[in-house]
């Protein structure tokens, strides 16, 4: 069993396929949606781990490229501007799964895990500078 | 032991022995304070965070015809022009023309006059926008306008308050989450914020003011500018520890120098949310050691720098006075906190990693003989308080 964090965008054509059932239904994969945004009529976003076989969420990554909707393994819907951040630290104390953390404390540099965030937007909310923003 | 003159004549021939101040604790560890003393001429100190009363005085030059400015925006941020006929003050919390502020709780504050001045740092392209009542000499009643801080006469950075010798920790003890400019706080003594460069920062290495005084030469977001007064608020009588370094706010200083030689990575506007706009500055300020009293006290350690916990949501905001604890800044930089028992998430507005980039970067302009040392024309004073302000009736 793995688990991969997917970064789903539906344009306007796709947002009434019931995407999430197919991966469930056909692919035996466990579905955990961190964010959605998908309206009918409008674009949609949609940020989710899946967890399952290697080769079934391969699949399940094909089955989704044949529709139109746009799978993207490495973008997430949180995005970190490090040329923005300042390393102030204030996001620490707001960020629940502790992506945004200190690794040398005689430095003090901000780090983020990509892996660890579960895109709650605290950090969006918070931060003085701006570093981080949702692309929706 | 040394004097000024021969730091910097040892400086000019590129032989000064420079140290930051987070090196220096474990040098002197190494070689003790009297050997050490002898060798190291100077000890650089930094720190960068949200400094609220900042800003920076302008002169746009006259067009033509010309115009005697009496109300102005850059980018739609008000601008002080009660002043010359084309010169302005640019304040750092100015918000932006037709901000809600808070009257969508918490306000968002995107931009204002901090970020004016970030981008004008910077080299953008800036909208200015005035107004005149005309005058016989002074025809012109309106004008909008684009420039860059190269087309400016003169761009001075001119802060009242920077660099707070020691400051407090925010907590908050209500039961709703509160927005301060600590950032948020979340209910019941949850997390705590910090706002120091603790070992590093300018004053809490020299407690006393020794060296740091009027006319001291400090690196201002890479412009060579200098302390033109003791900053406002300045209260040298804050309690001290045993070691003579305060343990809360105290000591400040009034900084300025000149904008067009500043770097961008060190200027940069700030948005707290529920609370408002301000301006984050990267300070160096370099110390003479002119003697190893001088040097002892810039080996201050953070675990030996105590830092007053307070409480946001009633404490502050009602002028109570009361500490509910003191931490040190070991345990708040490390983020191991314990209070009542219980662990607090940490948070910290002021940047250890910048500060420690600008200490380096002082440390080698030193180095190369580009940057020297002034000896203070006057102390700051040693016996101040900070007096509160009284309501009272006319009678």
């Amino acid at each position: 069993m793995e688990t991969k964090k997917l970064y789903l965008f539906f344009p306007k054509s796709e947002t009434e396929k019931p995407i999430i059932y197919h991966l469930v239904k056909d692919y035996n994969l466990i579905i955990n949606i961190f964010r959605a945004k998908i309206t009918p009529e409008e674009e949609g976003y949609l940020v989710i781990d899946v967890t399952g076989k290697e080769e079934d969420i391969e699949k399940s990554i094909e089955f989704i490229k044949k529709s139109k909707v746009k799978v993207n393994e490495t973008n997430k819907g949180l995005q970190r501007d490090v040329n923005k951040c300042t390393h102030c630290g204030n996001c620490l104390s707001h960020c629940p799964t502790k992506a945004l953390h200190i690794k040398d404390f005689n430095l003090r540099k901000v780090e983020f895990d990509e892996v660890l965030c579960i895109e709650c937007l605290a950090c969006v909310k918070n931060c003085p500078f701006g570093a981080c923003s949702s692309i929706f | 032991m040394k004097t000024y003159d021969e730091i910097n004549k040892k400086i000019e021939s590129q032989k000064a022995v420079v140290l930051t101040a987070d090196e220096i604790i474990e040098y002197v560890e190494k070689k003790g304070l009297q050997a050490a003393a002898r060798e190291v001429d100077v000890v650089t100190t930094a720190t960068f965070g949200p400094m609220c009363s900042s800003g920076c005085f302008i002169n746009f030059g006259h067009s033509k015809p010309k115009i005697r400015i009496s109300e102005a925006w850059i980018e739609d941020v008000l601008v002080y022009s009660g002043i010359a006929a084309v010169d302005a003050y640019i304040g750092a919390t100015q918000l932006r023309y037709n901000d809600p502020a808070n009257m969508n709780y918490p306000g968002e504050f995107i931009y204002g006059g901090g970020h004016v001045i970030e981008e004008l740092v910077a080299g953008k392209k800036l909208q200015l926008f005035a107004l005149s009542y005309g005058t016989d000499e002074y025809p012109r009643r309106e004008i909008r306008t684009y420039f860059t801080i190269n087309d400016l006469n003169q761009a001075i950075m001119v802060n009242p308050r920077n660099c707070y010798q020691n400051y407090n920790v925010a907590i908050n003890c209500s039961d709703r989450h509160i927005y301060t400019y600590l950032g948020l706080l979340k209910p019941n003594k949850k997390n705590i914020t910090y706002c120091s460069a603790g070992q590093l920062s300018p004053l809490l290495n020299d407690p006393y003011y020794q060296t740091i005084g009027i006319g001291t030469r400090a690196w201002l977001a890479g412009a060579h500018g200098h302390v033109y007064a003791e900053g406002t608020q300045h209260c040298s009588l804050t309690e001290r520890g045993e070691n003579g370094v305060p343990t809360g706010g105290a000591g400040t200083l009034a900084l300025t120098g000149d904008m067009k030689q500043m770097n961008p990575d060190f200027v940069r506007g700030v948005s707290l949310k529920g609370y408002g706009v301000s301006l984050a500055l990267g300070i160096g300020i370099p110390i003479p050691i002119l003697n190893t009293e001088i040097l002892k006290r810039t080996a201050v350690r953070d675990r030996d720098i105590y830092a007053p916990l307070i409480d946001y949501s009633n404490d502050y905001p009602n002028c109570s006075g009361k500490i509910l604890y003191k931490f040190n800044y070991e345990e708040l930089k490390r983020g191991e906190v314990f209070f009542e028992g219980k662990q607090l998430e940490v948070s910290s507005l002021s940047s250890y990693t910048k500060a420690l980039e600008v200490a380096q970067i002082l440390k080698d302009e030193i180095r190369r003989g580009e940057f020297f040392l002034s000896k203070p024309i006057a102390k700051l004073p040693l016996q101040q308080s900070f007096k509160p302000l009284k309501i009272r009736k006319k009678d």
